[in-house]
Formats: C-alpha cells, structure tokens, sequence
C-alpha cells in the first residue's frame, strides 16, 4: 500500500493555503494577518521541537520518561485549563484543584484503556493517548468553568434566594452545576451521534492513511469514542464540583460579582 | 425579651461605609417596620440581620447567641429573608413549595401547602401553573408562602408590597397583620403610606443609622 509522503517542499506548497488565508484576511480588512503569521510560526516550532522530543522518547522507550512526558501534558493541559476559568483568583489551590480534575479523568480513562488490552505500554502509544485524553478533558474542564461563572452570574437572585430560605451552598447551586456539566459534555456527545457521518476523526483518518483496513481503524474510533466520554465528564464533575464552592465567601454567601 | 440584637454594627461595602454604627433590639413577637429614604442602609440592615452580609464590625445575637456560631442555613431557616421582587425557581409553583421540603429532607406535604396556599387566596391547583404564567402579585404570594411553610422565628419583608396590584396587596397585607397576631416576628422595611399609617413600632433610617 502506498504510503503517504510529505515531504520539505510539498510543506511549502502546501504554506499556498496560508497565503489564501491571509489574502482574504487583507482584501476584507480582519486585521489577522499577524495573527496567523504568529500562530504558523509557533505551530511550525512547536511540532518541530515535540516531533524530535518524541522521536527521541520513542527511542529511548524508557518508562520514567514517559510517565515525565505524560505528566508534563496532564500539567500543561491544566494550566491551559485554569486559566479558561473566568472565577480564578490565581489561588495555587484553585490550580491544583483543576490538575486534579484533569490527572484524575486522565489517568483513569487511560488505565481503563490499558486494562482493556487495547493499548500496549509503549511511549509511542501511551503518549499520543494521553494527550489526545486530556487535550479533550482541557476543553470539557474550560467549558464547564465558562459555563458555570454565566450561569453564577444569571441566576444570581435565584441563588440568593435559595440561600436566604435556608439552603446549603451546594443545593442552591445544584441545578448550575448540573447544567455546567452538561455544557461541557455537550460537544462530546454531539461528537459522537456524528462520528463517521459528518466527520472522519483524526486518530481514524491517521490509521487509514498510515494504510490501516478502515473496519480496523473504526474499533479504534469506537475506543476513542468511549475514552472521551469518560474524561470529560469525569473531567467535568470533578473541575465542576470544586469550583462552584468559589462563588461563595466562608460566611455562605455569594460572593460580589466582578 | 429581646429575640434579637444589633451592637455596634457597621458595614462596609467596596469602600463605601453604608452603615457606620448601628445598635438594634426585637423583642420576640414584635412587628417592626423600618423606613427611611432609597440608599439609607434598610434592605442592607436586613440582608445583615438574615446573614446574607456579614457585619464588617459589630455583632447580630439571635435567641441568645452570636449569629456566627450558628450554623448559618439552619440560622437563615429561623430568620427568613423575603425579597423585594422575588425570583421563582424550576418550572412550576410546586417546584418552589417543594424547595422548603427538600431543603429539609422532608417529603412533600401537599395538605400542609394547600392551607398556605388558601392563605393568600390561591387554589390548589395553582400547584402546577408554570412560573412563566403568573403575575407579579401572584409571584410574590408564592414566594411569601415559601418563606413560611415551616414557620421562622423572625420573618424580615423587604418592601415585599411593592409594585403589587390592590387585590395582592390586600392579600399580603392582610397575611401579614395575621402573621403578627400569631406572634411571629416581623421586621418590615416599607415606603408603602398605608403601611407606615398603622405601624405600631416605627424605625426611620438615614444614612445608615436609625434617627428615630
């Protein structure tokens, strides 16, 4: 089967696109043509850099490293998180609290994946799961953080008044957690009624173009599928969970709106 | 014998001092209505009294004991807070009548309900109307009997008549009066004349104290 080729000079064929991007960014005045020339020179040093980084882990294939690797992306995923949390008072606790949401729905999906026998404890294996998990919980954990300060700020009265009757903190907030949560899920679900229909994924139209039976490559989809509905609502209810209390002083009362 | 007292409380709120020094006692079973101009401290006093503010300096002792030692639902259960335009919750009116229950992990008492309901002149049936489908003064009827299916020791009302049309006033201010009768607590905040006509212990704020 013939492999794809992508070769230095087919990459600078293909910079043409970009060009199209900037063009139409010029003729209709978007004023985004430093931006993308921002984000393709990071995108280019950044895939640069962790292409070499993981040809040489892959190498190695030492398991210290790899878990080093996977935690850097569980630590950088939860940065990129915290700071979608528009309630963050750049408490260290506050961090820690979305590292957590973020290692837990990581590390169990990927143990449940490894349990199943369907991943071999390899870094070339372990580490783009990883990322792919968390990259996925990051959003999930975003969305629900966004979700939540709307909705804080929406039903402020409604919360008010479920305190003043005499409610605890989390049962005047019950029904914003529960709907944060769903928002954060929402993406993943909707994902998955048009996996195969509307879109091809990334991890199955790799496996097809690395020459893979596509009946083999839908298992795969099927197990990514799986893995990204447990990681984002796992993501979701811890992230969500923790931070609904921050909306509320020691006192039990709702803390002034920015 | 005092229910309630206020020593030496002040509250300030984003570098704003809104009340400097204020000192209050209740009697258990008084009916206190307290005016005073738009930004006099009254609905601050009572988010105080209620504990949805916290004194910056002071203390709010009720039945004996400092407000910060309760356990403060159980503390805003005995000391019920009812909003100026209330906001009803879920779906329907039982979703709201529901909450008192829930909050206590008690069942649903529909017989219970119905007398509140018949107190200020809605039908059973108005369990199940949608929220959406009420009037301002229906609102407000609901969200009084939210506050006293499970009766509180001080009911604080904060201008809970204003704004309603003449038949849910009666009604309120009818409920009320009865509320007093039955020796509950009440501190009312009010601009309403018919209401400061007939008060019997008259409180006027200004600036965050009380001038008489």
């Amino acid at each position: 089967m013939k492999q794809l080729v992508v070769n230095n000079a087919s990459l600078a064929l293909a910079f043409m696109l970009v060009l199209v991007a900037m063009i139409i960014s010029t003729k209709e005045k978007l004023h985004l043509a430093k931006d993308i020339i921002y984000s393709i020179i990071r995108a280019v040093i950044q895939l640069t850099i962790i292409g070499y980084v993981l040809k040489y882990i892959f190498q190695l294939n030492n398991a210290w490293l790899t878990i080093l690797m996977c935690l850097l992306i569980v630590v950088n995923a939860s940065w990129n998180a915290y700071k979608r949390n528009p309630n963050a008072h750049h408490h260290f606790r506050e961090y820690l609290e979305t590292f957590l949401a973020l290692f837990i729905s990581t590390f169990v999906t990927l143990g449940l994946i490894i349990l199943s026998g369907s991943l071999k404890l390899i870094p070339s294996q372990i580490i783009p799961i990883t990322g792919m998990i968390a990259g996925n919980s990051m959003v999930a954990v975003g969305l629900c953080y966004r979700a939540l300060n709307s909705q804080f700020r929406d039903q402020r009265q409604q919360i008010l008044e479920k305190l003043a009757l005499g409610a605890e903190i989390k049962t005047a907030s019950l029904p914003i957690l529960r709907e944060s949560i769903k928002t954060a899920m929402q993406p993943t679900i909707d994902q998955a009624k048009t996996v195969g229909l509307v879109n091809l994924p990334g991890m199955m139209s790799g496996l097809i173009f690395a020459g893979v039976d596509p009946v083999r490559a839908i298992r795969y989809q099927i197990l990514i599928t799986f893995m990204l509905l447990s990681t984002t609502s796992l993501g979701a209810i811890i992230a969500g969970y923790q931070a609904y209390r921050h909306y509320f002083n020691s006192q039990q009362q709702l803390t002034e709106s920015d | 014998m005092a229910i309630l007292t206020l020593t030496h409380v002040s509250y300030l709120a984003n570098q704003q001092l809104i009340i400097p020094d204020l000192n209050l006692t209740v009697a258990a079973n008084d009916f206190l209505t307290i005016t005073g101009p738009s930004g006099s401290g009254k609905s601050t006093l009572l988010k105080l009294i209620a504990s949805l503010a916290t004194p910056s300096s002071g203390e709010i002792i009720f039945a004996g004991k400092n407000q910060r030692d309760y356990n403060l639902p159980k503390y805003r259960q005995q000391v019920s807070y009812c909003f100026q335009q209330p906001t009803l919750f879920g779906q329907t009116v039982r979703d709201n009548l529901q909450f008192p229950f829930q909050i206590r992990n008690q069942t649903f008492d529909q017989g219970r309900v119905t007398n509140y309901l018949e107190l200020v002149d809605l039908p059973v049936a108005f369990l199940d109307k949608k929220i959406t489908d009420l009037s301002g003064g229906e609102r407000q009827r609901v969200a009084l009997i939210r506050n006293l299916i499970f009766p509180p020791t001080i009911l604080l009302l904060d201008e809970v008549t204003a704004g309603l049309d003449r038949r849910s006033k009666e009604i309120v201010q009818d409920l009320i009066r009865q509320l007093s009768k039955n020796k509950l607590t009440l501190i009312q905040v009010t601009h309403d004349s018919d209401e400061l006509r007939i008060a019997e212990n008259l409180l006027q704020m200004q600036a965050g104290g009380i001038i008489k």
